[in-house]
């Protein structure tokens, strides 16, 4: 079997793909969008899926202890917490170290706190479970202690964080099988134009004897083109999308940590290209297939 | 090199095309297949390049059992044989010359080759000062020589010409029928489909008269009017 010239191929599959240009045109558009949207949640999900991740980590408790309480109060709601059956650590953050604490994680930005006139900030202790699923029940009772003004915990959030991303994913996926079929049928129709197009021709190869390769390779070029170029479409604007919101985000919510780093979008950005090949190539072959096929072998 | 054993097609629709056909072509024959329109002369010879595969029956071509090959084996046959057309199926946008270097392109044939390969046989079919014109610019009679260029420019054992002439007015026909002649003589097999009783007569060839889907007379150095 000896395949046409790449020469060839590409130059036949650019003449059909500016023949039908607005067709070309749907094909590429459906490509980008279904592959903007694949990118978009996958991008999404690896965030929460990170955030929870993070949360989970930290899954401590934290009391805050009312304001203005004697340091003997102190001391004492802190034994009470550590005699507590099922606590598995004590730590005490004290009201200076809260803010030291808050200045670091604010960073550049910790000038905002400087015009405060007094610490806003209580004591606190911080509680790490033997078992988590005790720290529900720990943190009732350690709401109940007197000089304890709120107890809070990052239990909840977490499963629903999960839960969340457990919803994203299938719709991602749905979203994309169904977009990603429309895809393939809309290359499969600019195909099957351009087979038609050329029927002649086509017809005259086959009687001169060229193989099937040869007539198939510049339809499938002609696919892998409209793939191609949906596929790096999708991902030009899912790379400049992602790259604005981490800036967006890490200028004015300075406390939500999104994953970065250039091996996550180079990844995403691999995927998205071998999908657009995929369906390029998927979308011709059915179209070609059939009008290829031998009668009755 | 031809062999067609009983072969009976029956096509989807019912129709039946040919009827337990038997004959033998041998290499180098110049053959006239004559008959009605709708006797079976367009079956037979798709049968040859595996266009339709026989309902009952075998065919052989150059040794090999047409019907048993594979379909990825049908380009390199068809490769062997050079096929001429009463609509000539010439490509509109190629030039007299692209037109032909397409049928060595669609082999794989080098470039090196296809420059040498073009000029030589229009010059053969006396066409090599129209090869830059396309297909609208030139005659009938000059579209079937640069059809017949692209059927011989493999140097194909076997010619299948269906109807060559049958668009042509009788003198540029004969101009053809010559073309052919001389084409045979340097031993290309022919088989040819035509109606045209006066080329038939006057060529003295092999006439294998079809009709109904049945051979009814193969005659050597035969003649066509009186079954009609």
């Amino acid at each position: 079997m000896r395949i046409s010239t790449p020469v060839y191929c590409l130059r036949e599959a650019l003449v059909s793909l500016l023949r039908n240009s607005w067709l070309t045109l749907a094909s590429i558009s459906i490509v980008t969008i279904s592959l903007i949207i694949l990118g978009c949640s996958l991008l999404l999900v690896m965030n929460i899926d990170y955030l929870a991740q993070q949360l989970e980590s930290k899954l401590e408790i934290s009391i805050f202890l009312e304001q203005d309480l004697e340091s003997e109060e102190v001391r004492n709601i802190g034994s009470k917490i550590k005699s507590t059956t099922g606590v598995a650590e004590v730590k005490f953050v004290s009201k200076e170290k809260a803010l030291e604490e808050m200045k670091k994680s604010l960073g550049d930005r910790a000038e905002i706190l400087d015009s405060l006139e007094e610490n806003p900030l209580p004591d606190a202790y911080r509680v790490k479970a033997e078992d988590a699923n005790h720290v529900p029940a720990l943190a009732r009772s350690f709401e109940e202690l007197e000089g304890v003004e709120m107890v809070r915990y990052g239990k909840g959030v977490v499963e629903k964080l999960l839960a969340l991303t457990h919803w994203l994913r299938a719709a991602g996926f749905t979203l994309l099988g169904v977009l990603g079929l429309a895809a393939v049928f809309l290359i499969a129709t600019t195909i099957r134009m351009s087979v038609f197009a050329r029927r002649r021709e086509i017809s005259i190869m086959k009687l001169l004897g060229a193989t099937n390769w040869y007539i198939r390779a510049p339809f499938l070029m002609e696919g892998l083109i409209m793939g191609l170029i949906g596929a790096v479409l999708a991902a030009g604007a899912v790379n400049l999308g992602y790259f604005a919101l981490v800036n967006k985000v890490g200028q004015s919510l300075p406390f939500i940590t999104l994953v970065t780093g250039e091996d996550v979008l180079v990844r995403v950005s691999g995927l998205l290209l071998a999908l657009g090949f995929f369906i390029g190539i998927f979308g011709s072959f059915i179209s070609i297939h059939r009008f290829l096929a031998d009668k009755k072998t | 090199m031809i062999h067609f054993y009983n072969v009976t097609k029956i096509y989807d629709n019912g129709v039946k095309a040919l009827s337990d056909v038997s004959l033998r072509i041998r290499k180098g024959d110049f053959v006239f297949l004559v008959g009605p329109s709708g006797a079976g002369k367009s079956t037979l010879m798709k049968m040859i390049y595996r266009e339709e595969l026989p309902t009952r029956g075998q065919v052989m071509f150059n040794g090999r059992n047409i019907a048993r090959m594979r379909s990825r084996e049908i380009p390199y046959l068809r490769r062997k044989i050079g096929m001429v057309f009463q609509d000539f199926r010439l490509l509109p946008q190629k030039t007299v010359a692209e037109n032909v270097s397409f049928a060595l392109e669609v082999t794989g044939a080098s470039r090196k080759y296809i420059r040498k390969a073009v000029p030589a046989v229009l010059q053969r079919v006396g066409m090599l000062d129209k090869a830059d014109c396309y297909p609208a610019q030139i005659s009938g009679g000059e579209q079937q020589r640069v059809g017949i260029a692209r059927a011989i420019v493999n140097n194909p054992l076997l010619i299948l010409a269906d109807e060559p002439t049958g668009n042509l007015d009788p003198e540029t026909a004969k101009d053809i029928m010559d073309l052919f002649n001389s084409i045979n003589r340097s031993g290309t097999t022919i088989i040819m489909a035509t109606h045209a009783w006066d080329i038939v007569e006057s060529m003295k060839r092999r006439v294998i008269r079809i009709s109904n889907g049945k051979i009814i007379s193969d005659e050597e150095s035969g003649v066509y009017g009186f079954a009609y």
